[in-house]
């Protein structure tokens, strides 16, 4: 491994060694603004350090990991967005005794096997990046053991994921029977596609194993089932935490995989023919919806995030069948939008959470506007924004995703976008008109108290999913030229 | 630039009106105001600039379609461009919205206690939002200020409504949205095959139109862009939120909602969807036509039926809004100047009678006829007031309604007498259901014990202005009808209409 390796692989590096850290200082001085502080400190050096990488792009390194410039802009989302996170945590966790140290340590771990995911470029690497992930949120998830809630999650994700691991290692070994190759960028070109009539069925079987584990770790319709009680039992930071870096990691990787930087269209991996699109067109049509109608009647403001983020990741996905190069831009710019009003959403949950109680029922949020302000329109942003209405980012992402869509003749999966769009519409609104609403009975005097780094954080989020809605083009320069040839 | 101020000027003054109306809501009352008679101030500069004082003998404008643009770079990769354009139905519109939004903050200036700036604030929103639909030139942009007219406005129905405000906002949101998206699908559809032939691609206006497509795609497109703007018309059948909505909304809201958000509808339909797609539009101009006389005939029946005072006046406007579909459709120069005429005639009355129906129910605390009757004698000010817009909806030759039906019943008479005749019809029923309204709840004996003041110098003076206004534009249409003629030889050039 050369000096350069080790340059490029510092933002990884310094996560990891931070994550070890962490932990040590925890065996020391239990003290929470020391792990929280140190946490922080390491995800920005890696994401600056960002920046060392992209000067040696693109790369491949001991064949296990490939730098090019969309696994940076996909390892920088990751960061960008654990550092939020860690904001939002460290307001939540104030309140709570539990032990902290170790949840920032499994928070640096997850956020380095995401980073690992999104720049794999070997079975191994991406069977170990999803296990570092995995493992990190079973722990992660089932934090608030002492509530039913949280230890039930845990479990479910462990088992679960446990199953999808499964899938995805009897995947891997059949791509690997058919085409006799581990890497992953030879299955992503076709280039190592099986002559004969079994490969070929291999090929076919092993890839589908493969969309199961992927699409379990999505969240999307049918492996979507787990969804709504982990993000209910999580604590919110972590369910923010795993409806975008966990999500997005993944779905980086599915780009990788299917549309290939430089392709003009959908590539069919490893010779497996057209089977492909015609999976994701159902895949994306029916998480739209089963993510829309589960929502409509639910009242746990948490399940409905969890729904639709279902639903998200389906919008996500027709512009990912459009393939081609507007395809990737527009995937790009939804999952930043996505991962901005999402983690706010998921800030303002965090911030209204307490020891006793997670803010996860509509009526929780009941005359929010008067009791504090700023929240409320940092929540009704990223609702407005969720739901897709101008002035934010969401609109602008669906415009997008819609134009990739069309420039792709997907004419039918674009109308059922719009249809989905407007059924969503009536539960986002359940959420901001309670918010607007009189709260009766008891009034509860006073907002709530955040500490600086995590207004600063909601403040920044809001700014982004408004800039993004009304001034896109520096973000659209930006993401061409990380997607760019 | 001033265009760009008649859209930035309530959204700035808004903000600043939620700013101080946490401590002193009177002060975001006058910035609603205030930014109100500066829009209208800018339009009737731009009026005068563009076309002369009103009284003035012919002062032929520009020959140029827009009067003025302005166009920046907002999205250049993918064709997008902040661009504004005025030309004469805008112009007439920008006008009629500033109008109504002085109005309408005038009428709330009592009746509206509870988070006033933040009231205000969203009414300020949906007048940007409207100026904005009413100016933008590039289809993203429209589709965004679009969008941008509805979440206030849900907060208006939804906030300060009255008993079923909850659910008529989520009917309204859900109704529009559904056209607002289907539009959005239709924009980009035609932004793309308009890219395929040119090899770039544009959101421009004047990019777009000309753009050749096949018969199935044309009419595929159209009929997105006229989902939105039949729901927003509204067309029978997609009038249902109507109703609700505007008897839930606070007085300033249905005002709103029946002035300005429903002539976004015809706006878009004269604007957008015949220039855009004059092959579809003939094709499809039969069902238009047939639509439009269901929606007359159908509201002015429901008209009839309600005893809702302010559900009466909701359904009046289907049947109202009919004539504007009426007009547009049956391409002549004639019914279009009737349509264009009629939206403003329409934004006034209506919007008059809105008004009236919120005064007195801020007085009575029931919007039920069956439970008023005999009010003249408590209220004469106030039954004259309803007498006289009772006429107006009836189009009664002196008011605006009359002139703007007579149009469209004289220019679709050129193309279908039969048609024109079961138009006709409408204003048979307008007169019933008129004089049913005054009749339950001014005249006869009363039926419970009201006591309560007439209206106030304030109310007065609102009321009064806009009937002199329709009385006004009744005798001397010829100012409007002058800008209009130029807007309707335009649109009815592309789609190769008579005069």
């Amino acid at each position: 491994m050369s000096l350069q390796d080790v340059l490029v692989l510092f933002p990884m590096l310094a996560v990891g060694f931070v994550s070890i850290l962490v932990l040590l200082a925890a065996a020391f001085a239990r003290r929470h603004g020391l792990a929280a502080g140190l946490t922080l400190a390491g995800f920005v050096v890696a994401l600056a350090s960002l920046g060392l990488s992209w000067i040696w792009t693109p790369r491949d390194v001991g064949g296990l990991l490939t730098f090019d410039r969309f696994v940076i802009f996909g390892m920088g989302l990751v960061l960008a967005a654990s550092i939020f996170v860690t904001a939002s945590s460290w307001a939540y966790l104030r309140g709570h005794d539990e032990a902290r140290g170790e949840y920032y340590f499994l928070l640096l771990l997850a956020s380095l096997g995401a980073m690992v995911l999104a720049a794999a470029s070997a079975f191994a690497t991406f069977f170990l990046g999803l296990e570092l992930l995995s493992v990190s949120l079973y722990t992660l998830i089932a934090w608030k053991r002492e509530r039913g809630a949280g230890a039930e999650a845990g479990i479910k994700y462990l088992v679960l994921a446990g199953a999808t691991s499964a899938f995805l290692l009897f995947g891997m070994a059949l791509l690997y029977a058919a085409s006799g190759s581990m890497e992953i960028s030879k299955i992503a070109l076709g280039s190592a596609g099986g002559a004969s009539t079994s490969d070929g069925i291999f090929a076919v079987v092993g890839m589908g194993m493969i969309i199961v584990a992927l699409g379990f770790k999505l969240a999307v319709v049918p492996f979507h089932m787990w969804t709504p009680d982990i993000y209910d039992g999580a604590p919110a930071p972590v369910t923010g935490y795993i409806a975008t870096v966990s999500k997005g990691a993944v779905a980086v990787l599915l780009v990788r995989l299917f549309v290939p930087i430089g392709s003009d269209s959908f590539v069919a991996p490893g010779g497996t023919g057209a089977a492909f699109p015609w999976i994701f067109t159902i895949i994306a049509g029916l998480s739209m919806f089963v993510g829309n109608f589960l929502a409509l009647r639910e009242n746990n403001v948490k399940r409905i995030l969890a729904y639709s983020s279902i639903a998200h990741l389906g919008y996500l996905l027709v512009a990912f069948v459009a393939g081609g190069t507007l395809a990737v831009r527009a995937v790009s710019f939804y999952l930043v939008a996505y991962f901005a009003m999402t983690l706010a959403a998921f800030a303002v949950v965090a911030a209204l959470s307490t020891q006793e109680k997670e803010a996860d029922m509509i009526e929780d949020y009941t005359g929010l506007a008067s009791r504090s302000p700023w929240l409320a329109g940092v929540f009704t942003a990223s609702i407005l924004s969720l739901s897709g209405l101008p002035l934010t980012a969401g609109f602008v992402g669906k415009f997008i995703i819609l134009s990739a869509g069309a420039g792709a003749q997907l004419w039918t999966l674009i109308i059922l976008l719009a249809v989905n769009g407007t059924i969503s519409i009536f539960y986002y609104l359940r959420i901001v008109s309670a918010m607007y609403r009189r709260r009766e009975g008891t009034f509860e005097a006073g907002g709530v108290r955040q500490p600086f780094l995590a207004g600063l954080a909601l403040a920044v989020l809001t700014l982004v999913v408004v800039a993004l809605g009304v001034y896109p083009s520096p973000m659209l320069s930006l993401i061409g030229l990380f997607t760019g040839p | 630039m001033i265009l760009v101020a008649i859209v930035a000027i309530p959204l700035l003054f808004g903000i600043l009106g939620l700013a101080f109306g946490v401590r002193r809501p009177a002060v975001s009352r006058w910035l609603a105001l205030i930014a109100n008679i500066f829009n209208l101030a800018l339009v009737a500069l731009l009026w005068i600039v563009y076309y002369g004082l009103p009284a003035a003998s012919q002062t032929k404008p520009a020959a140029a379609p827009w009067l003025a643009l302005v166009k920046w770079p907002w999205i250049p990769s993918l064709g997008i461009s902040f661009s504004l354009g005025l030309d004469g139905l805008s112009l007439i519109m920008l006008a009629l919205t500033a109008f109504l939004g002085i109005m309408s903050v005038l009428a709330s200036w009592t009746g509206i206690r509870d988070r006033v700036g933040f009231f205000y604030f969203n009414l300020s929103l949906v007048l940007a939002g409207v100026n904005g639909v009413f100016l933008a030139l590039d289809l993203f942009l429209f589709a965004f200020f679009w969008e941008l007219m509805l979440v206030p406005m849900y907060f208006l129905i939804d906030l300060w409504g009255h008993e079923n405000r909850h659910k008529a906002a989520v009917k309204f949101f859900l109704f529009t949205q559904i056209g607002g998206l289907l539009m959005l699908v239709a924009i980009i559809g035609l932004a793309v095959v308009h890219g395929m032939a040119s090899g770039s691609l544009s959101f421009d206006y004047r990019d777009l139109l000309g753009t050749s497509l096949s018969p199935v795609m044309g009419m595929l497109l159209m009929l997105g862009f006229f989902a939105a703007f039949a729901v927003k018309l509204p067309m029978f059948p997609f009038h249902t939120w109507l109703p609700d909505a505007h008897t839930e909304a606070p007085t300033a809201g249905s005002v709103i909602l029946a002035g300005l958000l429903l002539k976004t509808g015809g706006y878009g339909f004269i604007r957008f969807v015949i220039p855009l797609f004059p092959t579809a539009s003939r094709v499809f101009a039969p069902i238009a036509i047939a639509l439009a006389v269901a929606g007359i005939l159908y509201g002015g029946f429901m008209a009839f039926g309600q005893v809702d005072m302010k559900r009466l006046v909701a359904y009046t406007s289907v049947s109202h809004l009919g004539f504007v579909l009426l007009g547009i459709y049956v391409f002549n120069s004639i019914a279009l100047s009737g349509a264009v005429l009629q939206m403003v005639s329409h934004g006034i009355s209506t919007g008059a009678l809105f008004i009236l129906v919120g005064f007195l129910q801020d007085r009575i605390h029931t919007r039920d006829l069956n439970r008023m009757g005999g009010l003249w004698r408590q209220a004469p000010r106030m039954g004259a007031a309803a007498m006289v817009l009772a006429m107006a909806l009836v189009g009664l030759p002196g008011l605006v309604n009359f002139v703007s039906e007579f149009l469209v019943l004289l220019g679709t008479y050129r193309v279908s007498v039969v048609v024109a005749v079961l138009a006709g019809l409408g204003l048979v029923i307008a007169m019933v259901y008129a004089l049913r309204m005054v009749q339950l709840a001014f005249h006869g004996s009363p039926r419970e014990k009201w006591v309560f003041h007439d209206l106030s110098g304030l109310e007065t003076g609102v009321l009064y202005v806009m009937i002199t206004l329709l009385v006004v534009l009744g005798l001397f249409p010829q100012p409007i009808l002058r800008v209009v003629d130029q807007v309707v030889a335009g649109v009815l050039g592309t789609v190769g209409g008579g005069a």
